[in-house]
């Protein structure tokens, strides 16, 4: 399987080469964020006010991390689901998010944004929070501290393992492969 | 008459949220590595392979296998001439979790007030069922229950008429939905009968029986299998990602119920299905 290593930020340029089924190593700073988060630069922008970072080429993890332990900068950090998410994404896609990194498929209206914004929606193994801390080279807290987990973090990835599961065009890694195996007729 | 101390039953509580956050059993382990064997995917036997691969780097680290270290539910089973001493045995389970989460760096998800929505600090609470039985024995079985998989359970009070179809289609409806979301290969709990309330409680516990052991009863072992094969036809495989195993195992618990009633609840792990249980 041939993997495709990428750095971050991601232009659209380097955006649009990445097709669905690759597998990817990213390396590069990318920014955590789930539902509090969300929900909070939503209300900032409703009320006019600036989000607390521009997103334009970054991707954003949707990631709540177990604390550190000692000697160590980050505890277990595996994605959780994404579709959580999906009522916010579009607004963070037109600002300029290039992707983002979760489990689980996207909505439509996900799908279309991405498609307009050409962004990227990549995939890691869920539950594989140990295995996902080791590729996390340094954090900072740049936003929402009080939120602890669900607080905005500027983490180093390297080598960060994902799969590109819907990408520029809109294919979708959920759709396609499942009908390879499905036996709709057993049932 | 037997006496426990509260300290015994906190430090018990601790341990236990750590280890199973840390470690997974032996039956969930043989269930991947059986299914990583008979995986068709490319996409599906990486992503196995990267989850077996997961739980030695948590096992050798001493880190949680899953960042979701889940909101604790408890099934404790009481004698009723047993004494605790000290205390109170609710206070005491609660306080072996709130220092279970703190020691083992693990994550607190649990929010007070659903609306408000601000995190409790040490994962209390957790939610505890209780069953008095007699003698003086005390058990407690500890699941720590992610949320990824628990948002894609669903309970339905089915009629009479609807039966044995309309039961596996339910099920199969809320595996299909929910499995590519829920971190497949899932565990399927299911409770069938009783109320409402009963229904999601067997569902619950149902996730904890070991791997391959089936109910005793042989119409419901058939619906078991019946499931276990529906469930993979559909093709959603590991993460949803595409493959034959989307379900590890089926595991059906029922109580008699009302005669206008078939309630029907399914509870969903993820892959991460942890369950610890010990006899004090």
């Amino acid at each position: 399987m041939a993997v495709v290593d990428i750095k971050t930020p991601l232009d659209k340029k380097n955006r649009k080469k990445l097709r669905v089924g690759d597998h990817v190593r990213i390396s590069g700073f990318i920014y955590t964020a789930r539902d509090a988060a969300h929900k909070r630069m939503m209300e900032a922008l409703e009320k006019g006010q600036a989000l607390p970072m521009d997103f334009t080429d970054e991707i954003i993890y949707y990631v709540g991390p177990c604390p550190a332990k000692p000697g160590e900068i980050i505890g277990s950090a595996g994605p959780t689901t994404s579709g959580r998410m999906d009522i916010y994404t579009p607004e963070l896609l037109d600002r300029g998010l290039a992707g983002m990194i979760g489990k689980g498929n996207r909505s439509e209206r996900v799908i279309n944004s991405m498609m307009s914004n050409d962004a990227v929606y990549f995939a890691c193994v869920g539950g594989a929070g140990a295995l996902l801390q080791d590729c996390i080279k340094s954090v900072e807290i740049i936003a929402y501290e009080d939120l602890g987990t669900e607080a905005i973090r500027k983490i180093e990835v390297e080598d960060f393992p994902a799969i590109v599961v819907i990408d520029t065009l809109g294919n979708n890694l959920y759709e396609t492969e499942r009908k390879k195996f499905a036996h709709k007729l057993w049932i | 008459m037997k006496r426990i101390g509260i300290q015994q039953i906190i430090d018990h509580v601790a341990e236990m949220c750590i280890e199973a956050n840390t470690f997974l059993s032996a039956d969930m382990m043989e269930g991947l590595r059986r299914a990583k064997g008979s995986e068709e995917s490319e996409n599906g036997k990486e992503i196995l392979e990267t989850m077996l691969c997961n739980f030695e780097i948590a096992k050798n680290k001493n880190i949680p296998i899953c960042q979701d270290t889940g909101m604790v539910v408890m099934f404790v089973t009481f004698g009723q001439d047993l004494v605790i001493a000290g205390g109170s045995l609710e206070e005491a389970l609660q306080a072996g979790v709130a220092k279970g989460y703190e020691d083992g760096y693990l994550r607190k998800s649990v929010v007070a007030d659903p609306f408000i929505r601000t995190n409790t600090g040490n994962n209390t609470p957790a939610v505890i069922h209780y069953q008095v039985v007699p003698g003086d024995g005390l058990k407690i079985k500890i699941l720590p229950k992610g949320f990824g998989s628990e948002n894609t359970s669903a309970l339905k009070m089915l009629k009479p008429s609807d039966g044995m179809a309309g039961v596996k289609e339910f099920i199969l409806q809320t595996v299909e939905t929910g499995s590519p979301n829920a971190c497949a290969p899932i565990v399927v709990g299911v409770g069938v009968g009783g109320t409402m309330e009963k229904a999601a409680i067997m569902a619950k516990e149902a996730l904890s029986r070991p791997l391959g052991k089936h109910n005793p009863l042989e119409h419901i072992e058939a619906l078991e299998d019946y499931l276990l094969e529906a469930s993979n036809a559909l093709g959603i495989g590991p993460m949803g990602l595409g493959g034959i195993n989307t379900v590890l195992g089926v595991n059906v618990e029922v109580f008699p119920t009302h005669i206008a009633g078939l309630p029907v609840a399914v509870n969903i792990s993820c892959y991460v299905n942890r369950h610890v249980e010990r006899e004090l």
